[in-house]
């Protein structure tokens, strides 16, 4: 089942300005894509598209159901009091009336997806007190309480030790295993080898299909430019001074 | 409290608890929310609406609500203008209204009442004033716990507000729709300068004193209903205005609850109590 359809699309945040333009890509369940691209080349974009909220200029654009965002950690307010259980609670409020408390059913669910993400002991520690892996996987957990279908990262390995993306990244294998789909933006190019296709944008659509396919190094010059250094025959590195865009 | 045997002083002291349980919880949504400044724009600015009311003889919250939209419209228009940055140009606009207040306040013509409208007059409300604050306080508390969510989506993490079913522009409009109503039921007993410290201090208070949310603004309505009585009773005892008596309690405990030693910052970066330090 396709849960994204998205042809000659083009959106942008000023109407007559483009942001983005010319992407063609689908995305079905159990299939993860990842959407590299520099700072300002669009990946953040093409999510906040997806979730409906900028327009369509031009193209089509098909999302089956609600997605479901993972914003980058780091763009949550640490210093507001509240728990690793509070945020995940915050996936149930889209389906639960203002006039209604949360059931005891909601609170068993959220502590059970925390405990999923291996959180369940954090379960009433400060959000703001966990480390940026753990923080990481709150958010994840809140998405699987919302219980969609597609998954939108935005750049979630930003700010994650080694340890904690390992642990990440398995969480997000099983999410594919269980049909979910992952649209996952990252400037790491190792990252974006391991899922099944990828999208390469800078401004426009660079290249899209298995990464052994997309990721020429035509298509890498083409998505970084001058920001892209290559090491060696297989190896290229990203050269960057922000950690978003 | 010898307070309580005069019917002047019972209604007065009423009023202000009142007051304090309604911006205290208030208050801590507009630190969370780091809308401090709009606060004090919307406040200072309402000013030439009191005067006008003042001189037209009709009751203060009706110049109280008119001069607040005409303040609110005239500030968000300002804040349009990106040629001097929204901030100086809305500070150009308050000082305009506020000015433009005053020299209406002070003009030959005008019953002399500048003070009052400035510092408020608790002693002068009536049972319809009591009536009049007790429905828009009501009204304030029951959008606050309806809207609870949506605040709390917005304050901690508004870029992912709208994928939980929360628009963080109608929340933010919302709550500052909130606050205009909270200043015009304020007006009467605390003044269009005064209303601001009890929106602020027991806020302020209450985020030093604990690091849960529900606490926050329990502890909050608690602080303000105590910076009401206080306030009150110090003004009695020391024979001083009773508006500037409450706004000093409240300030008080914040600077009481300041002296708790606070926890290690999350990240580096200023903490909404630590952000008004900065001013605007």
């Amino acid at each position: 089942m396709s849960l994204v359809e998205v042809s000659g699309i083009v959106t942008g945040y000023t109407p007559g300005r483009p942001a983005l333009s010319g992407v063609t890509f689908s995305l079905d369940a159990g299939e993860a894509v990842a959407v590299l691209g520099p700072n300002g080349g669009g990946k953040t974009t093409l999510l906040r598209l997806l979730l409906g909220e900028l327009p369509v200029m031009a193209g089509t654009c098909a999302v089956e159901g609600s997605p479901a965002y993972v914003a980058q950690a780091g763009r949550a307010r640490l210093d507001f009091p509240v728990s690793a259980l509070d945020v995940v609670l915050m996936g149930a409020y889209a389906r639960t009336p203002a006039w209604r408390r949360l059931g005891r059913g909601e609170r068993e669910r959220a502590r059970a997806v925390l405990d999923r993400v291996g959180l369940a002991p954090q379960a009433g520690t400060r959000f703001g007190a966990l480390s940026g892996g753990q923080r990481q996987r709150v958010l994840i957990a809140r998405a699987l309480l919302q219980d969609a279908a597609l998954l939108l990262l935005d750049e979630p390995f930003t700010g994650v030790d080694r340890a904690s993306e390992a642990g990440l990244l398995a969480i997000l294998d099983e999410l594919r295993a269980e049909g979910r789909g992952l649209l996952v933006s990252t400037h790491d190019i190792d990252h974006a080898r391991r899922w099944d296709k990828v999208l390469c944008l800078n401004g426009a659509q660079i290249a899209f299909g298995a990464p052994a396919d997309a990721l020429t190094a035509q298509a890498l010059h083409a998505t970084y430019g001058e920001e892209l250094v290559t090491l060696g025959e297989e190896t290229v590195a990203v050269h960057s001074h922000h950690d978003h865009g | 409290m010898e307070l309580l045997e005069s019917e002047l002083l019972r209604r007065a002291l009423a009023e202000v608890v009142l007051l304090g349980v309604v911006c205290g919880p208030l208050g801590v949504w507009i630190l969370h929310l780091r809308h401090t400044y709009a606060a004090e724009s919307l406040s200072h600015a309402m000013l030439p609406g009191l005067v006008l009311a003042a001189l037209a003889g009709v009751p203060i919250v009706l110049g109280a609500s008119g001069g607040i939209v005409v303040a609110a419209l005239l500030i968000a228009l300002a804040a349009r203008d990106r040629r001097i940055g929204s901030e100086l140009a809305v500070a150009v606009t308050v000082g305009a209204l506020f000015g433009l207040g005053v020299a209406l306040a002070l003009a030959p013509d005008t019953p002399a009442r500048l003070g009052e409208l400035l510092f408020g007059d608790p002693l002068g409300a009536t049972d319809g004033d009591l009536a009049v604050a007790a429905g828009l306080g009501l009204v304030v508390l029951v959008a606050l716990g309806f809207g609870g969510r949506a605040l709390r989506v917005t304050a901690f993490d508004a870029g992912s507000a709208r994928s939980l079913g929360v628009s963080p522009g109608r929340t933010t409009a919302g709550l500052l729709v909130l606050l205009g109503v909270a200043i015009v039921a304020s007006v009467q007993g605390l003044g269009n300068l005064l209303v601001l410290a009890l929106l602020v201090a027991p806020a302020a208070a209450a985020l030093r004193a604990s690091d849960r949310l529900v606490v926050q603004l329990r502890l909050a309505a608690l602080f303000g209903a105590i910076a009401g009585a206080g306030g009150m009773e110090l003004s009695y005892v020391a024979d001083v205005a009773a508006g500037p008596s409450v706004a000093l309690v409240a300030c008080a405990l914040a600077v009481l609850a300041s002296l708790r030693p606070g926890r290690a910052a999350a990240r580096p970066g200023r903490g909404p109590i630590e952000g008004l330090a900065g001013g605007h």
